[in-house]
């Protein structure tokens, strides 16, 4: 009899949904089906099964070909890489268990490495204006029970958080949001007409790149002062409208993506935007959320920061401290400017995400890619050690996009012998250990 | 030229990064309907887009989601990594969103798989 597993956390995004059921054959190998889960999170359960799985690690030959390699040999090469290496790039993290994580900065802490999470190219300039300026925020759970006006500003969780909207802030009836979407009004700021703006009450094109001016018009037009007729784009009417409207509201919050991090102005754009939250508070209670893409990405964020106090690009590289400068020790300036020796990814693929020049110079390295699945970094690297998927194949602690750990859920075996990272690391571990202790 | 997330590259990326689906969903260049005029492409064909770091080729379609003139989208993956400047203003996020590029008209030139993509710029693809 296939059984149903129920309240399962999905291991997509930093929404976190925690009430997936999924079907499993009797035998606890195969997915037979998914529910509640989105279009993406159901497609990564279904893929376990899909056939042509890597189940063991793999060496790439002079020839560029893979070998089939036993795990002992791949833990041995990657030991033997960290312990040569006086500076390893170890990045990635997001979509692993935060207990993964710790094994892994001991081992980055022995070995003298730079530990990086996805945050790197995706939030990190979020995580600098909060270390600038702070940050008013909320878990998304408040969001659902008290939110009545919702601003979306640089991010499409249609796309990329499919249920953010119909969990949290755009349709759920609430304990004070008894109407649902009636009775909240959803404004969405975008240079893109996205499908998230269509479920909005109100749209507003900014140019892109010009999200700083829009917000400073936003904090402008929130003290009264007057302004130019046209900022970014938008006409000065529409601004005072918006933030009239917002100021009508009891319980505001803004959310932001890539839009605003990834565009000019950077942590400047983060920082301007929680200004304005911070501002906002003088009318009513308001709030700003990050959403972050990874699922675990956040809670990369979390280990680091209990550990060395510093969210990403953390540099171990002189034992005695870690050291934690954006520009200096960030993966992709690191691999830019040739500064470390070898690479160690793990639960994430730079090759596909980063830009070229820091792909071609991680390809010249030394590499190692930790991930389930064959992706753009596993074929440029040295070794790929194929692992049981963390939140499908095993549990693990998470953190959600407001910094709530959410423990995920074991569904189904992981195929026979396939090692969790946790046990991989583990075993990495004790093999640096046993180098380090010969030296 | 920005660079995004699409769900379909979300799905494709889920189903194997080698899949035909992540192939689909990540080799388009999303175009307003009036630069697909002022270019003189024609729709679903492949053009050569350029940037300071390099040129790819990809296949241009319309937008759903609407972009204004000027302003063009590639779904986040290799073949928009294959154009984005490194370059990241001391904050370590390189410039996904916002640079310059150049469209131009590519019609028989094929469009590389994800891995080649990655592996021709690293001197690693073997013909």
């Amino acid at each position: 009899m296939p059984k149903v597993v129920t309240d399962v956390t999905c291991p997509f995004c930093g929404t976190l949904c925690d009430d997936l059921e999924v079907t499993v054959s009797d035998d606890n190998k195969k997915i037979l089906s998914v529910r509640n889960a989105c279009a993406i999170g159901a497609e990564k359960f279904n893929h376990t099964s899909l056939p042509g799985r890597v189940t063991r690690p793999r060496m790439r030959q002079p020839d560029g070909t893979f070998k089939e390699i036993s795990y002992d040999e791949a833990i041995d090469w990657t030991a033997n890489m960290l312990v040569k290496s006086k500076k390893t790039l170890m990045y990635g993290w997001a979509s692993t268990s935060c207990q993964a994580m710790s094994v892994g900065h001991e081992i980055a802490e022995k070995v003298g490495g730079v530990v990086d999470n996805c945050a790197t190219v995706c939030h990190g300039s979020s995580l600098i204006a909060i270390q600038d300026v702070g940050i008013p925020s909320c878990t998304l759970g408040e969001v659902k029970n008290r939110a009545d006006r919702v601003v979306f500003w640089g991010c499409n969780p249609a796309h990329a958080h499919p249920r953010h909207m119909s969990r949290y802030s755009i349709f759920p009836r609430g304990f004070f949001t008894v109407k649902g979407h009636k009775g909240r009004k959803i404004y969405c700021v975008d240079c893109r007409y996205t499908d998230t703006a269509r479920c909005a009450d109100e749209f507003i094109q900014v140019q892109q790149g010009h999200d700083y001016e829009l917000l400073n018009a936003f904090r402008t037009a929130a003290r009264g002062e007057a302004l130019p007729d046209v900022i970014g784009g938008v006409p000065k009417e529409k601004i005072y409208q918006v933030v009239e409207e917002l100021k009508g509201g009891r319980f505001g919050v803004i959310f932001f993506g890539m839009g605003l991090t990834h565009t000019l102005g950077r942590n400047h754009n983060i920082d301007i935007a929680i200004s304005f939250t911070r501002d906002m508070n003088d009318w009513m209670k308001f709030s700003i959320i990050a959403m972050r893409g990874h699922w675990n990405v956040t809670g990369s964020g979390q280990v680091l920061s209990w550990q060395y106090g510093f969210p990403y690009a953390v540099d171990l590289s002189r034992r005695t401290k870690a050291r934690y400068q954006t520009g200096e020790t960030t993966s992709v300036d690191l691999l830019v400017r040739n500064e470390v020796e070898a690479c160690f990814n793990i639960a994430t693929d730079p090759g596909a995400h980063f830009p070229i020049d820091a792909v071609v110079s991680m390809s010249k390295k030394p590499t190692v890619t930790v991930d389930p699945h064959i992706n753009m970094s596993t074929e440029i690297s040295d070794i790929h050690i194929p692992v049981a998927m963390v939140g499908v194949e095993t549990g693990g602690c998470a953190y959600r996009m407001d910094n709530v750990p959410i423990e995920t859920r074991k569904v189904v075996d992981a195929p026979d012998g396939m090692l969790t990272d946790v046990e991989l690391l583990t075993k990495i571990n004790a093999r640096v250990d046993q180098l380090m202790g010969a030296q | 030229m920005i660079t995004c997330r699409t769900i379909n590259q979300g799905v494709g990326m889920e189903a194997g990064k080698t899949s035909q689906k992540y192939f689909d969903a990540c080799s388009i260049i999303e175009m307003h309907a009036d630069d697909f005029k002022s270019l003189g492409i024609w729709k679903n064909t492949n053009v050569k887009v350029t940037s300071s770091v390099g040129s790819v080729i990809v296949k241009a379609v319309e937008t759903r989601q609407d972009l204004y003139p000027g302003l063009c989208h590639i779904p986040m993956g290799p073949w928009a990594n294959r154009i984005v400047p490194a370059y990241t203003y001391s904050t370590g996020e390189p410039c996904f969103k916002g640079f310059p590029v150049n469209v131009e008209v590519a019609m028989n030139e094929p469009i590389m798989s994800a891995v080649n993509v990655v592996k021709d710029a690293c001197g690693l693809l073997r013909k």
